[in-house]
């Protein structure tokens, strides 16, 4: 899961992106209007967080440009708790608010939210086979004992959960599971395959050779 | 109005609908009833005393008219008593011709000559004079000198008083010194009596219906009473209507501001009407109330603003301790958290206190010294202050300044410097240029801080004084919270002077503050 964060304020947008990182999103950060606008339209991200108060580009003229390529989904920061900015955050094609000050917490249950809903998955919890994928509490259980995996092995599973079905090509692995200053041209991908392999059985990620890879 | 306020019995208070209507008002402690009574007493009054009046000036001339009908009566019955036999045609012919006699009849000191009537004979020219048997015509009788009757008319009524007749005995016979006395005529029963005693002893009584004068009377008095009572239902009809127009525009103004202290800042009275003195107050109401949503919704914007600006270093508080204690850390990231708080809580602390300065001014309460000071040389300080700011930014500080003094906070107004010069250096380009000038002008020291930066757009310009406005959204530009140009108005409003700002985008932002100088 790779996420966009734009926000002024240098220490909470530090925090925010320690944190985000921490829960195994990869993530990128913009301090202003422009440079946010600029990356969330030339990068798939999973979701963006976004600010209202910004220099240059405000949160509103991003979202609303943003509207006219992307549907990502967007997770506004606002400081203005009165119904008629949540009403407009909302109106301009915001997925959710959180009103500041919040709690991290907060921000991670409503970024899984609009995630979970942008995929149209309903529930929390995926199974896929003797696999389980446990969103909420970022837990995988194969015939019903939990796995040990690391942050990116369990981002790996949940983006090929997410898209079960689907070939996911490498490039987006490599978009998805890291920020922009991790090298993609390694094979660290190739390992965390391999290792989710090990754990949840072989036949769990299936290769398509020359297209990427899928859960069926 | 406490005593109506219904509570339930949990204690919740119920939202109590605003009473739009006038409140209302005692009868007593009503200015319009007030006003009723008192101009209705004395339409009242004033009818009452016309009425009076013109009925009294009818009743008296009709009574007049009916006394000289008496009189007249009375004298051809006096004379005929006296000379039963006509001995003198041409009395006759003045009697009734001529006009009647004033005062007592012509008898003459020889009146008592005659020899006491023991009959009395009406004579003929009298007979038409004197009813036979109708009610309304006039009767008489007359008394001897012994006080016996000597004749009466057929028609007197037969339930004429004793007291009248007694009355007529009331003579005693011979008073001849007397002058002939008359008694006053009065009025009983619907008759009007009148006794004349003769010196001679006999007394004569005429009596007449005056049924129709009293009906007469009846009728005016009524049609009075009728019209003064319209003409009063009019003055109260009137004065209702006028007195309630008057004072509407009072009701309005109270259901106005009976709207307003419930909370609602935007009602205004209508002032349509109210073109007398009430318009007036109506329209300085409503400027007042204007005034008062204005500073209201200033205040509401400045709390929620204020509240705004601290939202964000709590927020970076909270998320920073957060990701902290949500695992085992390292010495150097903890203390990067530390030192995060630290800067969250000293931008706090320095909201805080510009909020409570500018409060401080707000209120009045901000003690400015009164000194008198070398102004140049206080600017001359600060810009030496923002010398290494300048630098570190590539730009120069030029300073033109006229020695001069003036009265004042030095403190105070090198902060004001200090901002002005700080911004002018913080919005200016890469060798861009600050010129601050000081020129005394009409007894005015003028200072002038221009800088060569982008300008402010002219959207934005009548609101860089406002509390927390910012044009460029920023809010980490300097790290102030737009509040530095609001404390520098209060600043040199407080020392009696003013600020202004006049930009062109482009070339660059002039401020012009003006203080007293001192002469």
């Amino acid at each position: 899961m790779r996420i966009l964060i734009v926000e002024d304020e240098p220490d909470l947008l530090a925090s925010l992106a320690q944190a985000l990182r921490e829960e195994g999103y990869a993530v990128d950060t913009a301090d202003n209007g422009d440079d946010g606008l600029f990356n969330a339209e030339g990068t798939d991200y999973d979701a963006i967080v976004l600010d209202v108060m910004l220099p240059g580009m405000d949160g509103w003229e991003i979202l609303k440009r943003l509207r006219k390529t992307k549907k990502t989904p967007v997770l506004m920061l606002t400081a203005r708790d009165q119904t008629r900015d949540r009403v407009k955050g909302l109106d301009t094609g915001a997925d959710d608010y959180v009103v500041k000050p919040f709690d991290l917490e907060e921000v991670f249950a409503r970024l899984r939210a609009i995630i979970r809903r942008s995929t149209n998955k309903t529930t929390n919890v995926i199974e896929i086979g003797e696999v389980k994928v446990d969103t909420t509490a970022r837990h995988v259980f194969f015939k019903d004992k939990p796995v040990e995996l690391t942050a990116r092995e369990y981002s790996l599973v949940e983006f090929l959960a997410l898209h079960r079905g689907e070939v996911v090509t490498r490039t987006q692995l490599y978009e998805h599971l890291f920020d922009e200053n991790e090298s993609s041209l390694s094979n660290l991908l190739d390992v965390h395959v391999s290792n989710v392999r090990k754990k949840l059985g072989a036949e769990f990620i299936i290769t398509r050779r020359g297209h990427g890879y899928c859960i069926e | 109005m406490n005593d109506e306020s219904p509570m339930t019995n949990s204690g919740d208070k119920v939202p109590q609908p605003v009473r739009h209507s006038s409140f209302a008002i005692a009868p007593t402690k009503s200015i319009k009833w007030r006003l009723q009574l008192w101009y209705g007493l004395i339409l009242v009054a004033v009818l009452a005393g016309f009425g009076v009046t013109a009925y009294q000036l009818e009743s008296s001339r009709v009574f007049r008219r009916v006394d000289d009908e008496l009189h007249r009566r009375v004298d051809i019955l006096v004379r005929a008593l006296h000379m039963p036999r006509p001995r003198h045609p041409n009395f006759g012919q003045r009697d009734f011709d001529g006009p009647p006699p004033e005062g007592p009849p012509d008898d003459g000191p020889g009146g008592q000559d005659f020899p006491p009537p023991q009959r009395f004979n009406l004579p003929p020219e009298a007979a038409g004079l004197f009813g036979t048997n109708s009610a309304n015509s006039f009767y008489f009788i007359v008394n001897g000198r012994d006080g016996k009757e000597l004749a009466r008319s057929d028609n007197v009524p037969g339930n004429l008083r004793a007291g009248v007749t007694n009355l007529m005995r009331a003579n005693p016979g011979g008073a001849r010194e007397d002058a002939m006395r008359q008694l006053r005529p009065w009025t009983a029963d619907g008759f009007r009596y009148f006794i004349q005693y003769l010196p001679s002893g006999e007394s004569v009584l005429i009596g007449g219906s005056i049924a129709p004068e009293l009906h007469e009377l009846e009728v005016s008095a009524l049609t009075m009473g009728g019209i003064g009572g319209v003409i009063l239902l009019f003055g109260l009809a009137g004065g209702w209507w006028f007195v309630g127009r008057a004072l509407r525009p009072i009701s309005e103004i109270s259901s106005t501001a009976a709207k307003i202290s419930a909370g609602d800042l935007s009602q205004r009275i209508n002032t349509a009407e109210a073109e007398s003195e009430l318009g007036q107050l109506a329209a300085v109401l409503n400027s007042t109330f204007a005034r008062l949503e204005t500073a209201f919704a200033q205040q509401k914007q400045f709390a929620s603003d204020a509240a705004h600006e601290l939202r964000t270093p709590v927020t970076v508080i909270l998320t920073q301790t957060q990701l902290a204690l949500g695992r085992e850390r390292d010495a150097a990231s903890y203390k990067q958290t530390v030192e995060a708080c630290q800067r969250a809580a000293q931008r706090m602390r320095k909201l805080i206190e510009s909020l409570l300065e500018l409060a401080r001014y707000d209120a009045g309460q901000e003690v400015l010294k009164r000194q008198e000071f070398e102004f140049s040389k206080i600017i001359a300080d600060c810009a030496e202050m923002v010398q290494p700011l300048g630098v570190e930014r590539g730009v120069e500080i030029l300073t033109e300044l006229e020695p001069l003094k003036i009265t004042g906070d030095c403190e105070r107004l090198a902060q004001v410097v200090t901002n002005l010069l700080t911004n002018a250096i913080q919005y200016n380009h890469a060798d861009g240029q600050v010129l601050v000038k000081l020129a005394r002008q009409d007894g005015l020291a003028i200072m002038e801080i221009s800088d060569t930066g982008n300008g402010i757009a002219p959207e934005d310009l009548p609101r860089v004084f406002e509390r927390f406005y910012r044009a460029d959204k920023s809010r980490t530009g300097g790290g102030n919270a737009g509040l530095g140009l609001a404390i520098c108005k209060a600043i040199v409003e407080a020392h009696g002077g003013t600020i202004e700002v006049s930009s062109t985008t482009k070339v660059g932002t002039k401020f012009v503050v003006r203080l007293p100088a001192v002469v």
